[in-house]
């Protein structure tokens, strides 16, 4: 049958294609795949090696100094759940508001969300010390009959961040189950065996179909107000203190607003290396990553707004502790972290007004470098600085991060890139069943024979 | 494979003429057919006409029960140990909203996934199948005695299949 195909559902892949490519990104990747994984093995390696030292010889070894005692891991636990934001934000909003955009990149997201909370939930018990005794956290029968004290924003975070790990990680999975389908067919070996259980008998029958979408929707319409409370009751943590610097009304809509802002650059800086080495840059395109940076830059502009809001506030309050801590924070010991989270996050996203900017992929991936950076510091500006200065001038200190703390932070980083990196090799990085969504089915009445 | 039943299995490349096909063969009074297609879609669902799931209760009710759930942890385990923090009544309703909130989604997401599996395996389908359908093809595998095959084939053919084949 000889079929004349019009001229867009040339240029379009068809739905054949894209099991095709999207396959192909699995199995052997190039030798860079695997130079980067023992990297990152390394510097994993290296992370453990200092954690096993700090359980040997106590929290002592990290810097805390009274009264600083929230430091580097308290800093990085709050960056990694804000990163985990966009991957929420891109699968379930975006699904909400039937953005098309989004199916080439959501489940990049997704599975960095789920990466993400998995490496944030590391570091409260990293920061107590006695790892051991993280069950201490969840409310359980127990001998002196006491239970957990709920009145706690550091248990409301408990429940928050083990809810949203729970549910992207559902999430995600929910998503992957056609996908898996879809690659059953084509594998071979163990990898066959993998799909096979793991996509649970899916055949998208007609049954299957309809019960998923619905299911699917609710998951979406439960994980969007799930996002915004996450970070909310992350910044809680701070708010509900009265420590100058802390206790501020702006903080659950500024750290929702920031977290975004972080996991889309993360999202960027996963994006750009893996469209080249998966090879799959007819899927990711330079669209996609100029939406990307319209996101970058409407949460950067109201991340900058909150960072002048927080100055004026300081001011307008009249509080002599407010205005002396953000002073100390502009112009004290730690004058270059807050200026390097203002320059990264407050100026450097302007850039994006430019559409030249927003276009280029190295670009984008430099300033998502950047915007990382920034929202590390802007935590540690906001735990730190703000610990080191409250009331009394005797009781003021300073507070200098250990090798410890730097070798468990990069080791965050490895454990992250490691799950990334093998999620990348044996799983769809691209959504298979959403980028077909978006395509029309072939219609006959389209065609002519 | 477990036993499955004998009939015909069609396969379509064009998602109107597999609409046409489950129009005719739901005027023709076929109930119990398969249709498999590689995405969700709306023409093909409105063709075959469900109802819409009841996974949706699922989710209500694991949701309710969360947030039930939340306050009823919260305000007795508060209770059940009453020791005063922070100078606040012994149950704080408000600060237990976080909790309550947080059940709410978390029993509301599982409910929705034991819905799911609960519902697909109820109307499991285990008819013939090809591996082209998670791919770009759609399939209709219609479940009839060995007498009806021609009458379903030609249906089956008439509105546009690419590929019609027994499976006994």
């Amino acid at each position: 049958m000889a079929t004349i195909v019009r001229e867009d559902q040339i240029t379009r892949p068809t739905y054949h294609e894209i099991t095709r490519d999207i396959a192909a990104t699995i199995g052997s990747p190039s030798r860079s795949y695997y130079v980067l994984l023992g990297f990152v093995l390394v510097v994993l390696a290296v992370g453990v090696g200092a954690l096993l030292y700090q359980v040997r010889f106590g929290l002592g070894v990290a810097g805390y100094q009274p009264p600083v005692m929230w430091g580097v891991y308290i800093t990085t636990f709050v960056f990694w759940v804000g990163i985990a934001h966009s991957g929420t934000l891109i699968s379930a909003i975006l699904y909400l508001f039937r953005s098309a955009w989004r199916t080439a990149v959501y489940r990049t997201a997704e599975a960095m969300t789920v990466f993400a909370v998995m490496t944030a939930g590391l570091f409260p018990v990293i920061h107590v010390g006695r790892l051991w005794y993280a069950y201490w956290l969840f409310p359980y029968p127990n001998q002196r009959q006491l239970w957990v004290n709920f009145k706690s924003p550091l248990l409301w975070d408990v429940f928050a961040v083990s809810t949203y790990f729970t549910v992207s990680t559902l999430f995600l999975i929910v998503g992957l189950v056609p996908d898996i389908a879809a690659l059953r067919e084509k594998a071979t070996g163990w990898r066959r065996k993998l799909y096979e259980v793991t996509s649970l008998g899916w055949r998208g029958t007609d049954q299957q179909w309809r019960h998923y979408t619905r299911a699917y929707l609710y998951l979406a319409a439960l994980a969007t107000p799930l996002v915004l409370s996450v970070h909310s009751v992350v910044s809680w943590d701070f708010a509900m203190s009265i420590v100058p610097g802390w206790h501020a009304t702006i903080f659950a809509p500024y750290f929702v607003a920031g977290a975004i802002y972080s996991g889309v650059a993360m999202v960027v800086t996963l994006l750009v290396p893996l469209r080249k080495v998966f090879r799959v840059e007819r899927y990711i395109t330079v669209d996609h990553f100029e939406n990307l940076a319209k996101l970058l830059l409407l949460t950067g502009m109201i991340v900058g707004y909150a960072y002048g809001i927080e100055y004026f506030m300081a001011w307008y309050s009249g509080s002599p502790y407010e205005r002396a801590s953000f002073w100390n924070r502009a112009f004290g010991d730690y004058w270059w972290a807050t200026w390097t989270m203002i320059l990264c996050n407050g100026v450097l996203p302007f850039f994006l007004f430019f559409r030249k900017v927003r276009r280029s992929i190295p670009a984008m991936f430099v300033l998502s470098l950047f915007v990382n950076l920034g929202m590390w510091f802007e935590r540690f500006v906001i735990i730190v600085v703000s610990l080191s200065y409250e009331y009394e001038p005797y009781a003021m200190g300073h507070y200098t991060p250990t090798w410890v703390e730097w070798s468990i932070l990069a080791g965050s980083f490895a454990w992250f890139f490691m799950w990334f990196l093998l999620f990348a090799k044996n799983f769809p990085t691209v959504s298979i069943t959403e980028v077909k969504e978006i395509i029309p089915m072939p219609r006959k009445e389209r065609v002519r024979t | 494979m477990s036993a499955h039943p004998g009939g015909i299995l069609a396969s379509y490349r064009f998602v109107d003429a597999a609409a046409d096909a489950i129009r005719q063969l739901k005027a023709e009074g076929y109930r119990d057919f398969t249709v498999y297609t590689p995405v969700p879609n709306v023409e093909i669902a409105r063709a075959i006409g469900h109802r819409a799931s009841p996974v949706r209760l699922w989710t209500l009710i694991g949701g309710l029960t969360g947030c039930v759930s939340g306050f009823a942890l919260t305000l007795w385990m508060s209770f059940d140990w009453p020791l005063v923090v922070g100078g606040k009544p012994i149950g704080s309703v408000i600060p237990y909203v976080v909790i309550a909130f947080e059940l709410t989604i978390l029993f509301g997401a599982g409910a929705t996934i034991l819905g799911l599996l609960f519902h697909t395996r109820k109307n499991r389908q285990t008819g013939a199948y090809d591996g082209r359908f998670t791919d770009d093809h759609i399939g209709i595998f219609v479940p009839c005695p060995s007498e009806r095959h021609r009458a379903v084939e030609a249906l089956l053919r008439s509105a546009g299949a690419e590929e019609v084949r027994v499976d006994a």
